[in-house]
């Protein structure tokens, strides 16, 4: 008679791990068909994306903020021992940016007298919005940081990300109270830029190392270390001109470009409202429906 | 009937502490730190939690939860969307199947097993990725990433392990 219960516990186990095995490897299964699903809806992946990051967010705007304020403390008490000779720097420095600002003031003058003469319409108005840095998404596979504004705050597609150094990279998704900017560093980052010097049009493409290559330049270009590389403003995501960093070395491997923006001091950015319809500015979910199926747009 | 409702719920309570920890580091590894080229290396915390629980309380820590924390972290890290849940599957499933080597030995048989699992992991979302968007990625940052997991190892361990004697162990 005892024999009977041990059996039916024996059944029951036997059932059960088999049950967790289906479970563990329907588990897998899904996890690969995630990743079929990212390739195939790219709208669909990142709006998913954007929910869990707003829900997330405030709980992320809260812990940054002690380590922020920490490294406020540990930045102002070096200030505190440098004093001295920090202002000695600044003193020199003003003087040499008094120079500067007069060559400025002689060349804006000159430059607005020329705009006057040639009736010149500058280039669209931009506005900025200011943001707390509250994610640094870690990792060896993606660069990409969280800023505590969205959607409601007026932030779209594609705008450009800088700091007062120069750019960080471009907004990639939108939350409603979180954005995902995308670095100029990250792998699938593709910016329109000049050679400053030259004019010389390439492109700044990143490979998840510190510094992006730059890539698709013309023919026997020549780009000299140590020329500053800017926006271009092609393709309309971008306003032009904007600082992105220096050549850094010139070789086999390619030109690789030192950018000025640090991106372990990365607190507060600005995102640039650039109104201007790019690729990427103005395009709303149904015209992207449109784009992508003509003829279910009616 | 009232005392064993609440001793039910706290024991239910202290039994999602594992997974609800292993959600909190992963929001934490996230945090920006502000230390100069930290944020490519960033220890895998995720990885040293899933490895932890599921050689010492794989009971608390099935399967879904498991895929849960991985899909959680694809989306805050930015990585392609299953990458890190499979990965962390993987992780698990890898220590449930050898778990009689790793239980009752000492502390560098367990750390000895991390190293591996964690390079096998490693490899695995290496390749994921790389397959995902098509280019050899560049394995530097991943190397060094590697030492600083393994590192932190011992830390986290005693992390989890006087968790683990404050609400786990109370019986």
């Amino acid at each position: 008679m005892a024999e009977r219960p041990r059996q039916i516990f024996r059944v029951e186990a036997s059932i059960r791990t088999l049950a967790q095995r289906f479970l563990y490897l329907g588990l897998v299964g899904a996890a690969f068909a995630l990743m079929l699903l990212g390739k195939a809806d790219v709208l669909l992946v990142e709006r998913m994306r954007a929910h869990v990051t707003d829900a997330v967010a405030p709980i992320l705007d809260f812990a940054s903020r002690p380590i922020a304020s920490a490294k406020e403390m540990i930045n102002e008490v070096r200030a505190m021992t440098a004093l001295k000779s920090e202002n000695e720097r600044l003193l020199q420095e003003r003087a040499r940016l008094l120079q500067w600002q007069a060559v400025a003031r002689k060349l804006e003058a000159e430059n607005k007298a020329l705009k006057s003469l040639l009736n010149f319409k500058s280039s669209a108005a931009t506005n900025f919005l200011t943001a707390r840095v509250i994610a640094d998404a870690g990792g060896a596979f993606a660069h990409s940081i969280v800023l505590n504004i969205g959607k409601r705050d007026g932030v779209k597609n594609g705008q450009a990300v800088i700091t007062g150094d120069g750019l960080v990279g471009r907004v990639a998704v939108v939350g409603n109270r979180s954005t995902r900017v995308l670095l100029i560093t990250d792998l699938n980052s593709r910016i329109p830029v000049l050679v400053e010097s030259t004019r010389t049009r390439a492109i700044l493409a990143g490979n998840n190392a510190d510094q992006p290559k730059l890539i698709h330049l013309p023919p026997n270009a020549r780009v000299p270390q140590g020329d500053r590389i800017v926006t271009s403003g092609h393709a309309g995501v971008f306003p032009p001109g904007i600082p992105i960093g220096v050549v850094a070395s010139v070789g086999d491997k390619g030109i690789a470009v030192q950018p000025f923006a640090e991106r372990n001091s990365l607190e507060y950015i600005r995102v640039i409202n650039y109104d201007q319809e790019g690729v990427l500015g103005g395009l709303e979910e149904s015209e992207y429906q449109q784009l992508t199926v003509p003829g279910q747009a009616r | 009937m009232k005392t064993a409702f609440w001793q039910r719920l706290d024991l239910w309570a202290r039994q999602l502490t594992p997974f609800g920890l292993t959600l909190a580091l992963v929001v934490l590894s996230v945090v920006p730190l502000h230390i100069p080229g930290f944020a490519r290396v960033a220890p895998l915390l995720a990885l040293m939690a899933v490895y932890y629980w599921s050689v010492f309380y794989p009971s608390l820590l099935p399967a879904y939860a498991v895929f849960a924390i991985g899909v959680l972290q694809d989306c805050l890290a930015g990585t392609a969307l299953g990458v890190n849940a499979l990965v962390l599957l993987v992780t698990y499933g890898i220590v449930l199947s050898q778990r009689r080597f790793l239980v009752g030995k000492s502390f560098f048989i367990v750390w000895l097993g991390f190293a591996i699992v964690a390079a096998l992991a490693m490899a695995v979302s290496w390749a994921l990725v790389s397959i995902l968007s098509v280019t050899l990625i560049d394995a530097e940052a991943l190397i060094f990433q590697y030492l600083l997991t393994l590192g932190l190892y011992p830390v986290m361990c005693w992390f989890f392990l006087r968790w683990q004697q404050a609400f786990l162990n109370t019986e």
